[in-house]
Formats: structure tokens, sequence, C-alpha cells
């Protein structure tokens, strides 16, 4: 456990890349079997260990230190998890011997609740301060060290002589420890393939740089509109289905409708959708009725009628026994095209190509589009393979231009980990009409949205001390300020939304410009967001 | 019946202030006479009338401030006994920095001991703390909550020389206070064998320098601000802490930025330092020390200043002793 806390210690503190890499290669040089099997799956997310609840884990460490001298310290310190390893009552370590994360693992695997409790207090006697925080982010389920699950695999590909491709491709067939898949990797036998249903890696786009366009020969690409869905790979074949996500994870379940209809052997890439056809026009809804489907990991018969999911389909690695990879796209397009033609499925059809004649044209088109589903342009290069992983000058995704408001902040909080001392949490409303006590019209602002990011750590500092000076109310953790401050706020898209007093909700708000400058009654009108309900 | 500090000890603006003998002990600004616990900026400040503290601590305001840091500066050693008014005033190590020390106040028979800032573990570069039994106790506050615990020293300097062997193309640079932080981290390495030369922000030179005349010794000591900078690869590099993630670290190519501090302890000011190796190294002392000095002192009440003062109020009051804040302003929770 100690090699596992001391690799995620020092993991939290890296922010390259390559530092991470280097850190996870030498923790998986160095743990034993099974213990860096279990680490990478807890790297990659794939451990499934019972949740803890935060106010049971609370409950355990008042039990052992002054609940005020507790209270102080988490209010101090901010976070659950490293309050409580810092503050845990040290015992005589020599009289405890820390355990072995595969013990961690394979223990609380099988526990209840409340035996998981139990567990968790034992090691937390064994183990020093960071071993503690650790055993507690592992029990909590996320890791949160900026590690993606590519990432570990990279690093376990550069201990070995196995290429990355070769790894992600046979990854899903294993289970945590991964025991056949290490001692493949560090120099024993390839593990057979079980079958050929396993996720395979998604080929992926970089933001288009506009002023490299005019590089581009536009005859080289095609066009396709970006689908405000998520990205998903259907693996069929031999009577078996499996839907995958962008990152490998299989999401089936949660889309019964979508695999009953599925009877054809073929791997697919494509966009997940909540659609209707209606007469035959397939109508797409709003991300957040997709949303709502991906909550639910067994949907109600009622969700599935009103929010059916459905696939736009762009691309095809395998059909029938063919693996079309290697083919460049214009070739794949044509196979997939055929395909489709033979048998057109009603929950599923063809992303549409666009035409367009030069860049000029396509970027006009590119900024009509507002229609709910739209999230911008892909650009594919007709003569590209379909490479895994996200290599350069082959797709690119062209992301419509945000749209923006003025609005008035009116609450703060802190933030958490890195801002937990800066007030970095806003939210912030626009004007509308009311009619205050005396009867005479007025106008009162209403909440639209929270936004965390988009300002820099200069602003951030300064928007701190605004909020510090400004502050005419607290309610808990919640300052309440004087509405005298506008910002720009950027976003991509509104929707109606019953769960807001002001009856909207933004996607995705971030800050985009701070106007100092501009008087609180200048900011924009609720009515003014309204009108750009997509 | 001895006369309680309470009467003759009180925080004015200014500072704390003896009025039976006329002086201040770390006035925040300048007055005619004053005690300095130790040489750090928010405790020792130039302009003062009469200045009594150690040889060290005086020798350090000097390289700090200049000749004339005081109109009159003397120079009273551990132990030694100096009356002014009804007051005697001596000074103990409070194992803080170099010359840092207690200041034992006795008056109309009952003592006061003002820690100053202090720590109980083991500085190569420092006497350690000695405990004086006293009717009322000062003490800091610094790190007054229970979730400090300053691990070992050896372990943070170990994180050290690991980080160096894993990326043998960079330069491990240390953010620490230029006085007593980076001498402490300097005596550390040499104490786990390290003895390749190492590199220094040029704020850090004068008071290394001044260390070694006063006897700590630090190895080789090399300039880090120099032209070819090409020759440094691999090393230990010290810098204050503000020059982390500023132009002047470029010249270093990209170094594991590492800040010693006790304030290291809590993953967000890491990650504000901008640490990729953050190390639990402190000079005051963590919270298990607080209260063991209340307990070593044996003072039926404490004085809480600087820093964190409602949870160590509350952790000695349970302990069956008085204790209450002393507010005390201009101190800084730098270290």
């Amino acid at each position: 456990m100690q090699l596992f806390a001391d690799l995620l210690d020092a993991l939290s503190y890296q922010p390259a890349r390559n530092g991470k890499l280097r850190l996870i290669e030498d923790y998986l040089r160095h743990a034993p079997d099974p213990d860096r099997g279990y680490a990478l799956a807890a790297l990659c997310g794939e451990l499934d260990l019972p949740s803890l609840k935060p106010a049971s884990l609370r409950e355990m460490t008042v039990a052992r230190v002054d609940p005020e001298l507790f209270g102080w310290s988490y209010d101090y310190v901010g976070d659950l998890a490293e309050t409580i390893a810092l503050i845990w009552p040290t015992p005589d370590l020599a009289s405890h011997v820390p355990p072995r994360l595969s013990e961690v693992v394979e223990r609380l695997r099988l526990a209840g609740r409340a035996e998981a409790m139990m567990l968790m207090a034992g090691w937390l006697d064994g183990l020093d301060a960071t071993g503690r925080w650790a055993l507690l982010k592992l029990a909590a389920g996320a890791l949160r060290v900026g590690v993606s699950a590519r990432l570990a695999k990279t690093a376990l590909s550069a201990i070995g002589t196995v290429s990355l491709d070769e790894i992600e491709e046979l990854w899903p067939q294993h289970e945590p420890p991964y025991a056949e898949l290490i001692r493949w990797i560090t120099g024993g036998e390839k593990p057979a393939a079980r079958n050929t249903l396993g996720f395979r890696p998604l080929m992926l786009s970089h933001p288009l740089d506009e002023s490299e366009l005019g590089a581009l020969a536009c005859h080289d690409f095609c066009a396709e509109w970006k689908w405000d869905g998520i990205r998903v790979q259907i693996a069929a074949g031999a009577g078996e289905v499996r839907l995958y996500s962008r990152a490998g994870e299989e999401i089936s379940g949660a889309f019964p409708d979508l695999i009953e209809q599925i009877d054809f052997e073929a791997v697919l890439d494509g966009e997940l959708l909540v659609a209707k056809r209606i007469d035959g026009e397939v109508e797409v809804a709003p991300f957040n009725d997709l949303q709502q489907r991906l909550n639910r990991k067994k949907p109600s018969a009622a969700l599935l009628l009103s929010n059916p999911a459905h696939v736009r389909l762009y691309d095809a690695l395998i059909i029938g026994h063919d693996d079309l990879r290697p083919l460049p796209l214009r070739e794949r397009r044509q196979h997939l095209e055929a395909w489709y033609a033979q048998r057109p499925r009603p929950r599923f059809d063809l992303s549409p190509l666009i035409q367009f004649s030069d860049w000029s044209e396509l970027a006009r088109l590119r900024a009509d589009a507002r229609s709910s589903g739209i999230e911008g342009l892909m650009l594919k290069r007709w003569e590209s393979p379909y490479i895994a992983g996200r290599v350069k000058g082959h797709w690119f995704k062209w992301k419509r231009d945000a749209l923006t408001i003025d609005a008035v902040l009116m609450y703060a909080q802190r933030g958490h980990g890195k801002r937990s001392s800066f007030y970095s949490d806003f939210t912030f409303g626009c004007w509308r009409p009311m009619i205050d006590d005396n009867g005479a019209p007025g106008r009162e602002l209403v909440p639209v949205g929270k936004a965390y990011s988009g300002f820099t750590d200069e602003e951030l500092k300064k928007l701190d001390r605004w909020v510090r000076n400004n502050t005419v109310e607290r309610f808990g953790p919640v300052r309440v300020l004087a509405p005298a401050l506008v910002a720009e706020f950027e976003f991509d898209s509104v929707h109606e939304s019953t769960r807001h007093k002001s009856g909207l909700a933004l996607r995705f708000p971030r800050f985009h410009r701070i106007r100092w400058d501009k008087p609180a009654n200048e900011a924009d009108e609720v009515e003014t967001l309204k009108k750009l309900i997509s | 019946m001895p006369l309680h500090p309470q009467h003759w000890l009180k925080a004015i603006p200014g500072g704390l202030y003896c009025e039976p003998g006329g002086f201040f002990i770390d006035p925040s600004r300048p007055v005619d006479r004053a005690i300095v616990t130790h040489g750090h900026g928010d405790h020792a400040r130039s302009g003062h009338g009469k200045v009594a503290a150690t040889a060290d601590t005086l020798a350090i305001m000097e390289v700090r401030y200049g000749e004339g840091f005081a109109r009159e500066a003397q120079a009273l050693a551990y132990g030694e006994r100096l009356a002014m008014g009804d007051v005697t005033i001596m000074l103990e190590p409070a194992g803080h920095i170099l010359g840092s020390a207690q200041v034992v106040l006795e008056h109309g028979g009952s003592r006061a001991v003002i820690s100053g800032d202090y720590k109980r573990r083991f500085d190569p570069t420092c006497p350690p703390f000695t405990p004086v039994k006293c009717d009322v106790f000062i003490t800091e506050a610094t790190f007054g909550l229970p979730v400090f615990h300053h691990p070992p020293d050896k372990g943070e300097i170990a994180k050290v020389l690991h980080a160096r062997d894993l990326f043998p193309d960079r330069n491990v640079l240390i953010g620490a206070y230029s006085l007593g932080k980076c001498q402490r981290v300097i005596a550390l390495l040499r104490r786990a064998g390290y003895d390749r030369p190492i590199y220094l922000h040029g704020a850090h030179q004068a008071l290394c320098d001044l260390y070694v005349a006063r006897g700590v010794a630090l190895g080789t000591l090399l300039p880090a601000t120099v032209a070819d900078t090409a020759k440094i690869r691999n090393e230990i590099v010290l810098c204050p802490p503000s020059a982390i993630g500023e132009v002047w670290s470029r010249r270093l190519g990209d170094p594991v930025p590492a800040v010693a501090s006790g304030w290291m302890r809590i993953r967000a000011r890491a990650r504000q330092a901008r640490a990729e190796l953050p190390l639990v190294i402190s000079d005051h002392a963590d919270w298990d020390e607080l209260l063991q000095t209340a307990r070593d002192v044996d003072a039926p009440e404490v004085w809480v200043t600087h820093g964190r003062e409602e949870a160590l109020i509350h952790a000695i009051e349970q302990s069956g002793r008085k204790a209450r804040a002393l507010s005390l302003v201009g101190y800084e929770d730098e270290e």
C-alpha cells in the first residue's frame, strides 16, 4: 500500500504528462504482483469497490478525535479524506502491519458497508498520513490524480515490449489484477484473444487551429456535423452485442432499446443520441435528454419511451469478418453506406456528408448551424486509415463559437483542491421584471448558472479579493455578493429546465471576460437568454 | 502574593510590552527598547533604539539591515541575566533558527516565558529548545491544528534524493526561506550523505555565508545565478519560494519544483506553491509539539499568539490549564 500511496501522492502534484508517465513506470517496475495490477485497475477506474459514505467516514473519525478539533480542521483543510488522513491519531506503528494494496482491494470488494468501515479503521491505524490519504481516495472510488486509463496503459506499455494498441485491444477481455496481461507485457506469452467483441481504441480528433486552415487542401477532407451526443463503439457478432463509451467502458446495460435492434456482425463507430423518428425524419433531442439516459444504469419503461436512444454512424472498423481499419476513410465510408443500404434500421442512421466547395463556404455553414444537437464540424482526411488514438493531421474538430451573455455575480463559494482558499465558484444571474412590495414595477436578479473556470490565476486573485470586500451576507460557506460586478460568460447552449428558478439551464458555462467597467444594471435580461434556446 | 504577569505584560499597539521593564518583545514598529527573539523579518525590525538579542541574532540583523540597524545593540548569551528596571531578562534556546531564543521574564515573584517561534525536533543548525518552568507561557500557534504532524525530516530529504534519481535530466529546485530553512535543508542533505555542491539563488548567499562564519558547516555551495547554467544538470538548487515559477528559474531548464515548509502538509497549499515535490520540513512546532511544550513548561496559564489560536486554546483547556488568545498583529504565517 505504501508504494501505491507514494505513487498517488507524487501523481497528485505532478502536472506534466511525461512526469506522470515516469512515476507510473517507476511504480510498475518496482511494485510486486498482484499489487501493481490492482494499482493499474485503480488508475484506470476499473475497481468496483463498495462506496463508503462520507458521513460514515466522518463518524468513524470523530469517535477517535475531539469533534470540535475535527470541525476546525475540516474547515481549514477543505477536503474530507485529507482531513481524516491528517488528523487520524497515529498509533504505535510498530505494532500495526500496513496492509498490502491487494489485501485492501480483495477484502473491500467482498465486504458489506459495515464490515468495510471496520476494515478501514484497522488499516488506517497501520498507515502513515500519505498511506491513509491514498486508502481513503481508493475507497472513495475517484482518485482524481489526473491520470487517464490511457496514460496508465501507456506506462504499462513502456515497461515492456508490447505496443499500447495491442494492450488496449486485449485489455477489455481481462479483469483486475490482469495477471496474464502483465505477464505477457513483461516478457511472457501473449494471452489468447477470447472473443472479437473487445473494445477497439478509437480514432480521435484534434481541435482545428483556424489559422492552419489555409494550409489544408479542402478536397482532401470530408466534413460532417459534430453531433452533440457521446461517442460510442458498437461491437456485435455471434449473437452478442457490446456498446462501449469512448473510453472503452461498457454501457450496454443502460441501452436495451438499442441493443435489441442489433442483429448484425460488425464493429461500428458513431454518436449516441436521444432522437425520435417523426415521419421518417430523425429529430435529435437536446443533450439533457441523453444525460437522463446516461444517469440510469437501468432505465424505466417510461424513460425508454420518452427518450429513445439512437446511433448516428460515421465509421466502420469491421464489417462481417473484414477488418476495414487499414483502408482509407473514402473506402470505409463506401463499405458503411453499402452495408447500411442493405437494410436500414430505425434506430440507426448515417451521419451525412456536408457538401462544400471551399473553406469559406464551410465556415459559413458552421456559423449558421445553431440547431440542437450540433456542436460544430468534423473534418476528416479522406485518405486516413482508422488509427487508434489522437494522431495529428487526420481528424479535426471545428467547434462552433460559444454563446455569450453579460450576467451579474450573485453568490461565491470557495473552490476545492488547488483553490481551496480562493472564492472561485460563482453563481451568476440576469434581470427579469417583477412587481415590488409597493406594487411598483421593477427588476430582480435570478440565478441562471454557475461557473468555475475561464479566468486566469491573476484574475482569480482579483475576484477573490473582490468577493471578500463585497460580501453582504453569508450562509454557511456561501457568500452573498453585492450585485455590482458583471462578467461575460460563455456557454455552449441554453435549455429549458424545471430545476432552476429562471427556468433555464446553460451547458458548460465559463467566464469569458470580467467586466470591471460595466454597471450591473446593464447586464442582460433572462428574456435575452430565452431567445438563445436551441 | 506574586504579581500575575497579566499586570505587567500586555499586548498593546506595537507588540507585547513589559511595563516595569519599559521594553517590547519583537515589536512590529520602531521602539525605544526591544528584545528580539530571532532574526526573521516579522520579529526583527530595524530602527529600534536599544536592542537586546543573542549575538547570532544581532549578526543576522546586521546582514539584513546593515550596520546601523539599531542605535545600540546588546548581545546576550543563552542563560545570561540582564536587569531592566524591575525585570530580569534571560534568553533560552528556542530551536527555531540560528540565534533564536525564548525570552524569560521575571518580575514581582512570577515568571513569564515568551516562546517566540520554536520547534522541538533536532536541527543541526541551532541548539534545541529548552523548556523553562513558568507561570505564564506565551506560545506561537502557527501549526495549531491537529492536522499538522510534521513527519521525520529524514523521509523528506530522501524524497529529494529520489527525485534526483527519477529525473536524471532535471535539477531539483527547492524553495526555502533564506534564513533558517535554507541552511537547515542543506545541513540535513549533508547529514544524509549528499556531498555534491549545492547551488544557491543569490538571495541565499549572504545568510549561508553568515551561518558558515558562525560555525555551521554547509559543505560546498556554488552560485546558481551564473552565465553558464548548462553545466547545472541534475543538481540540487535552493531559491526563495517566490522564485519558483518565476523567470529566474527558467535558467535551470525544467527543474522539479520542491518547497520546504510545514504548510506543504496541506495539499491545496502545496499546489498553490506550485510544488511538484512538497517537503514537510518546518521550523515551527507541530500540533503534538505545541501540546507537549505546554506540558513541559508546566505553566498553569498559556497565552496563544499568531496562528490558529482557537483549536490550541481548546485543547490546552481540555488538559486542565487556563488558555487565552493574545492578539498580536504583524506576524506572518510564513516559514
